[in-house]
């Protein structure tokens, strides 16, 4: 697409003449290709990657990833697996049809046979190989790329599915994008100085700010000042995971709080004429309503877990719902990793969860398996992201709340929040 | 009215276009089956861009978005082009696949911020392969 020429190093233009076999050639092609379209002078080594293709979506890409796996192509940097259309154990337990699990199954294998581990996590930070600051990663999801480059301060750019793949098994990117320092400086400055300490205070507030950043900042670097709140790892996780759901956000600086940003001159790196914009309670408002797609307060589920609960979250779900029952009309579904629900285990924290009457499903999430029987029409969460896809991707209607909004609702069969802080 | 945009992924297209300034997820945003745009919050939501030339400044969300592209294009389901304000590396990719796999790459244009901004829903445009867009 640019005109600046791409050079290959002799290792490189080898794997592109099909010398290491036609698995790494056919890899070595889209990268190159893509090396192109970025306008990028040469390819960068990465040293970890994490595949979000592993999802199966169709024929297409089953193809795709057994046609790599079939001509023989193995990763070539340490590499885990993002959530699979299946929990590859419990999958008969829900409405997935069986012809679509062998399919989705076959994908599973072929990414296992490239040599990627089977950590089928959206949140593989949390799992294993967490990215160290500064390490050239090139990872898929859109909820883990932005943890990965905000939070951690590792560097990924915004990697397409079949992208992904691609770059773990010739261990290259093109140099170019979020790889780069002078491309992870903030476009756009958030004040928050208008909003109370009571609400950033609030966990809630974190998918609603994502959210706002989404809309806001759409594929540019947004960096949020004067907030006052103090995020657990997995505020920051719900955050990012909203960001890159209402927008295209791949990079985000908080000043105070994530390693690219001590001070706003080092998040926007001493640019001057960032723009700014001033967040108003009305906005926050506006985007904590836009994540609420309901006519009524009829529930039929509470879902949580996007991205997928941790050993932290099971820790907080545990005690609000200790010696309680949900109301039996309603469901109560946890979606996990395995190595999060193995940890929770040990620390006895799924008994009181499961005794509620709640049940965990692993490896996957409502999103990307066909697993709701029809009649779950009505949900209710406390992600942003399952906030902002169930009513495109499941057709239903949702209703975002606190996590004890969503332990109440179960508990008594019918949405109730409370609304004070939003008004 | 002709165009004269960035080439991203060239090829020839002739269809109805069918504009949005609001960004896009394919994955919860389009289903490969139909080719209708299912993302509720969307303002092209219900409408099927099957065959018709797409026009929206950039995706937005998931990274899923090249998976569920690249299986619209082997279903026959997707945009016979796609006119974007910027290089979008997902269309770019999932295009790119498309052409080592089924040797059937989706068009790809850009466009200047002022020039989208004359694109109306409805219209008939006709891509050509330097990268010019007739419209009528």
């Amino acid at each position: 697409m640019k005109s600046t020429s791409l050079s290959l190093t002799p290792y490189e233009q080898a794997l592109l003449d099909g010398e290491h076999g036609t698995g790494k050639q056919l890899a070595m092609s889209v990268i190159v290709r893509m090396a192109r379209f970025y306008g990028a002078p040469r390819l960068l080594e990465i040293s970890g990657a994490h595949i979000d293709s592993s999802v199966y979506f169709g024929p297409a890409g089953l193809e795709f990833a057994e046609r790599l796996a079939a001509l023989g192509a193995q990763v070539s940097v340490p590499t885990t697996l993002n959530v699979s259309a299946l929990d590859e154990h419990n999958w008969q337990e829900w409405a997935v049809p069986p012809e679509w699990a062998s399919e989705a199954r076959r994908q599973m294998i072929a990414y296992e046979a490239m040599g990627c581990r089977p950590t089928w996590t959206c949140a593989p930070y949390q799992v294993e190989l967490t990215p160290k600051f500064g390490q050239q990663i090139a990872w898929g999801e859109s909820s883990a790329i932005v943890f990965a480059n905000s939070v951690l301060g590792a560097r990924t750019a915004r990697y397409p599915d079949l992208m992904d793949i691609c770059a773990a098994i010739v261990g290259r990117v093109p140099e170019a994008s979020l790889h780069l320092t002078e491309n992870r400086a903030g476009e756009l400055i958030l004040d928050l100085a208008e909003i109370s300490a009571e609400i950033q205070a609030e966990s809630s507030f974190y998918p609603v700010l994502g959210t706002l950043l989404g809309k806001l900042a759409g594929n540019k670097i947004p960096v949020v000042n004067n907030f006052v709140g103090t995020p657990t790892e997995d505020d920051l996780k719900a955050l990012g995971a909203a960001s890159a759901s209402a927008g295209a956000v791949a990079l985000f600086h908080i000043v105070g709080v994530t390693p690219e940003a001590p001070t706003l001159d080092a998040a926007i790196q001493g640019r001057q004429d960032v723009p700014t914009i001033r967040v108003t309670q009305a906005m926050i408002r506006e985007a904590w309503q836009l994540l609420t797609k309901a006519s009524g307060d009829e529930l039929d589920m509470v879902i949580l877990g996007s991205p997928h609960f941790s050993l932290a979250e099971f820790k907080a779900l545990a005690p609000l719902v200790a010696g309680k029952k949900k109301h039996p009309s309603v469901k109560f579904l946890v979606t996990s990793s395995r190595a999060m629900a193995a940890l929770a285990h040990k620390a006895g924290l799924l008994e009181p969860i499961k005794a509620f009457g709640a049940q965990i499903t692993l490896d996957t999430c409502i999103l990307v398996s066909p697993m709701l029987p029809p009649e779950i029409t009505r949900l209710m969460t406390n992600s942003g992201k399952y906030a902002y896809y169930a009513p495109g991707l499941l057709e239903t209607e949702i209703t975002f709340g606190s996590l004890q909004d969503c332990v109440r609702s179960a508990e008594i069969g019918r949405v109730t929040r409370d609304e004070s802080l939003w008004n | 009215m002709e165009l004269s945009g960035q080439i991203i992924e060239a090829g020839e297209a002739s269809g109805e276009l069918l504009v949005s300034a609001e960004p896009l997820s394919f994955w919860g945003g389009y289903d490969y089956h139909t080719g209708n745009i299912i993302d509720q919050r969307h303002p092209l939501a219900g409408l099927c861009a099957a065959g018709r030339i797409l026009a929206v400044p950039f995706t937005r969300g998931s990274s899923s978005t090249t998976a569920v592209l690249l299986e619209a294009i082997k279903a026959g389901t997707a945009p016979a082009a796609i006119i974007t304000t910027a290089p979008d590396s997902f269309f770019a990719l999932a295009s790119i696949v498309a052409d080592e796999m089924y040797g059937k790459p989706v068009p790809l244009i850009s466009l200047s911020d002022g020039q989208f901004a004359l694109l109306q829903s409805g219209q008939s445009a006709h891509i050509k392969h330097d990268g010019t867009i007739k419209i009528q």
